[in-house]
């Protein structure tokens, strides 16, 4: 399709729209901000080839055909962001299994670390083990897993 | 010979199906897995050895000629790592088939690991033979979808935190290259790489700056160049051993190998050299000093992997054979010895119950083998002489040096100043968990039967098995043999440092010369 203004500000707002969405803390919105992205991403295939009949000898003119290997990859990249689109959502509902919402928590162990430099103390100061682990707050783990989770966390079921 | 250029994708693809049929039967299924990767590793030197002779392989799928159809090419930077990736691959299968027995879950295992693995493999090898840039995208989603399975087998609670990073930032390089693949067509009206080579160069040099700039940054992000490189020390280390030591090794190479190829094929003359310097210098410093902070060794290994990911972009920024043949020396060697580290980290795990360096201590005196098997790579990625890593690191601060000037003079010392810290990480490591005392909570030798405990702080792994499943303190020899066949490898990198160096300085003349490459796909001239 030969670049035209509606196009270029569809895509435009899909690539915004999804930008701001993938920046969220809630899996739900990154999902979204992903489909958005990936909408405008094969609109932007989409424009970049050239637009006229079906690309099919015998019922186009050559000169008139639309391209259409722009579309067989459009089709490519639906079917990817397709999957992943439905990963992405087993993994929202299994995180809102487990722990009651979809946010993505900050990592334990970059905390653990954090806190340990505050503290200005390294596993190799000498009375390791002691009090070290005792101001940590929560053990990476001992989270629980799956099966022992304490039953105020489950939300679902 | 080229009929056998399709088969190290279709191989494992075809395996990956018959696995998946076979979930049933446990033992068929590691059977077929085992065959599979054995024979891939065996077409790929056939690969090799027919480039080295003949030139680049290219074989047309569908038989559709080239700027029309895909081409897969099997040129000798292709072939080198295809080799290399087979032989890392088939040694992590063993292994984690060791790991799965020693488990107790030889006839309950996870149905969906054979497959996903099979298909990890074949995203991997069609990276590499790609010669389309869309069948390029195909092959890395293809690798990431796998990846994303495999990061978060079981879906406990931590690993569904660290896939989900994972698996956003992973899309979010996917749709970059996605949309950058959208540019390039729109550009130059075809996506074949030989063909680019030749129509890019009409391009708008603003025009072909941007594409380079995103193409660049897509592949940045997989290869874990400094800035976009935070995903992965909060994401790898949760895995299981056998899929962190696989991720860690040949995942971010592939996008070394993208950078190497686009970098060389599309868009020769180095305009962006002096900011792939910065980056590359970033790398190698911020991602080390990450590494000092570390007291978990998978953490730690990981921040060394991203260090050392800046050598590569050394090599490549640089632009000239030289440091061309050091960069693709670099990815051979590392990604065989990160690999064979992470399996010692399991190894470790299993005979210490725990990665933390708080909660570890005396494993040189309770393990020899351990220690050996952990100490030779260790040295190794450090760049000790002989071995291989000090060659590697040798070859590309000797092209620094040829290359001269400020930035590249800087490079050199920051890349003395990484090789020395990860020394000292890693004699860190040896001192805290090697040396010292035996931790209290460790297992202990005598006690055979017991299982290994997992519930130590740095053990953030949550193995996959029923509690109080049969399992040795004893390291299970299917675990040690692929590890000692990966420190043999590496061995092997250093005693046969000669031929490989020449073997990736004629890989770096073909890439800078760009003619084989395009005169193999495109035989009749470029339409």
């Amino acid at each position: 399709m030969s670049p035209n203004l509606v196009y270029a500000v569809v895509v435009g707002v899909l690539f915004a729209a999804g930008v701001s969405l993938l920046l969220e803390r809630s899996l739900t919105r990154v999902v979204m901000g992903v489909i958005m992205l990936g909408n405008g991403a094969n609109l932007l295939i989409l424009m970049a080839g050239t637009a006229g009949g079906p690309p099919i000898v015998g019922t186009t003119p050559e000169a008139e055909m639309s391209d259409p290997l722009p579309q067989a990859m459009i089709l490519t990249a639906i079917v990817i962001t397709f999957g992943m689109t439905a990963f992405l959502l087993a993994m929202a509902y299994r995180s809102w299994h487990l722990v009651g919402h979809d946010e993505v928590q900050d990592d334990v162990e970059d905390r653990r670390i954090m806190a340990r430099a505050e503290r200005d103390e390294g596993p190799d100061a000498a009375d390791r083990g002691g009090p070290e682990e005792a101001d940590e707050g929560p053990d990476p783990d001992s989270e629980p897993l799956p099966t022992g989770a304490p039953p105020a966390r489950r939300v679902g079921r | 010979m080229n009929v056998l250029v399709p088969l190290p994708v279709v191989l494992p693809l075809a395996g990956a199906a018959l696995t998946l049929m076979l979930s049933r039967r446990p033992r068929v299924q590691r059977t077929v897995s085992l065959t599979v990767l054995s024979i891939t590793l065996a077409v790929s030197v056939a690969l090799l050895a027919a480039c080295v002779a003949r030139g680049p392989l290219v074989v047309a799928v569908g038989d559709w000629p080239a700027p029309v159809g895909i081409v897969l090419v099997a040129d000798k930077l292709a072939t080198l790592m295809l080799v290399v990736s087979a032989a890392v691959t088939l040694c992590v299968l063993v292994y984690s088939i060791g790991q799965g027995m020693a488990d107790g879950n030889e006839e309950t295992p996870l149905s969906i690991y054979h497959p996903t693995y099979l298909v990890l493999t074949a995203g991997v090898t069609n990276a590499f033979l790609s010669g389309d840039l869309f069948n390029l995208y195909v092959g890395f989603e293809i690798l990431l979808v796998a990846s994303y399975v495999l990061l978060t087998l079981g879906s406990t609670e931590t690993r569904i935190r660290a896939g989900t990073t994972y698996v956003v930032v992973s899309l979010l390089s996917s749709l970059i290259f996605l949309t950058a693949l959208g540019l390039v067509y729109a550009a130059a009206g075809t996506l074949n790489m030989a063909h680019l080579a030749d129509r890019l160069d009409a391009v708008p040099d603003n025009v072909r700056l941007l594409l380079e700039g995103m193409l660049l940054l897509a592949f940045g992000i997989k290869a874990a160049v400094f800035p976009l490189s935070a995903w992965l020390p909060d994401s790898y280390p949760t895995a299981p051993a056998p899929v962190t030591a696989v991720f860690a090794g040949l995942l971010t190479k592939v996008g070394v190998y993208a950078i190497i190829r686009t970098e060389t094929l599309l868009f020769p003359g180095g305009r962006v050299a002096d900011a792939m310097m910065v980056l590359a210098l970033l790398t190698l410093v911020v991602g080390i000093l990450g590494a000092v902070a570390q007291s978990d060794i998978k953490r730690l290994l990981s921040f060394t992997l991203i260090s050392h990911i800046g050598y590569m972009l050394f090599g490549v920024a640089l632009t000239t054979a030289s440091g061309l043949s050091g960069a693709i020396f670099y990815v051979v060697h590392h990604i065989t010895i990160q690999t064979t580290l992470f399996l010692g980290a399991g190894l470790v795990e299993r005979r210490g119950g725990s990665t933390s360096l708080d909660r570890l201590g005396g494993l040189a005196r309770v393990s020899p083998l351990l220690a050996v098997l952990f100490f030779l790579p260790a040295m190794n990625l450090a760049g000790i002489p002989p071995l291989s890593g000090f060659l590697g690191k040798v070859g590309l601060l000797q092209a620094g040096v040829d290359v001269g000037g400020p930035l590249p003079y800087l490079l050199v010392a920051g890349g003395v100043l990484t090789s020395l810290l990860t020394l000292y990480a890693i004699a860190r490591v040896w001192n805290l968990a090697f040396w010292r005392e035996p931790h209290p909570e460790m297992p202990h030798a005598g006690d055979g039967g017991e299982p290994v405990r997992v519930d130590g702080a740095g053990n953030r792994t949550a193995q996959v098995r029923e509690p109080g499943a049969p399992s040795g303190v004893m390291l299970p020899r299917l675990m040690v043999a692929p590890t000692l066949a990966l420190v043999v490898l590496s061995a092997g990198f250093t005693v046969a440092a000669g031929p490989l160096f020449a073997l990736s300085g004629q890989a770096a003349t073909d890439l800078l010369a760009r003619t084989p490459y395009v005169e193999a796909v495109l035989p009749e001239g470029v339409p």
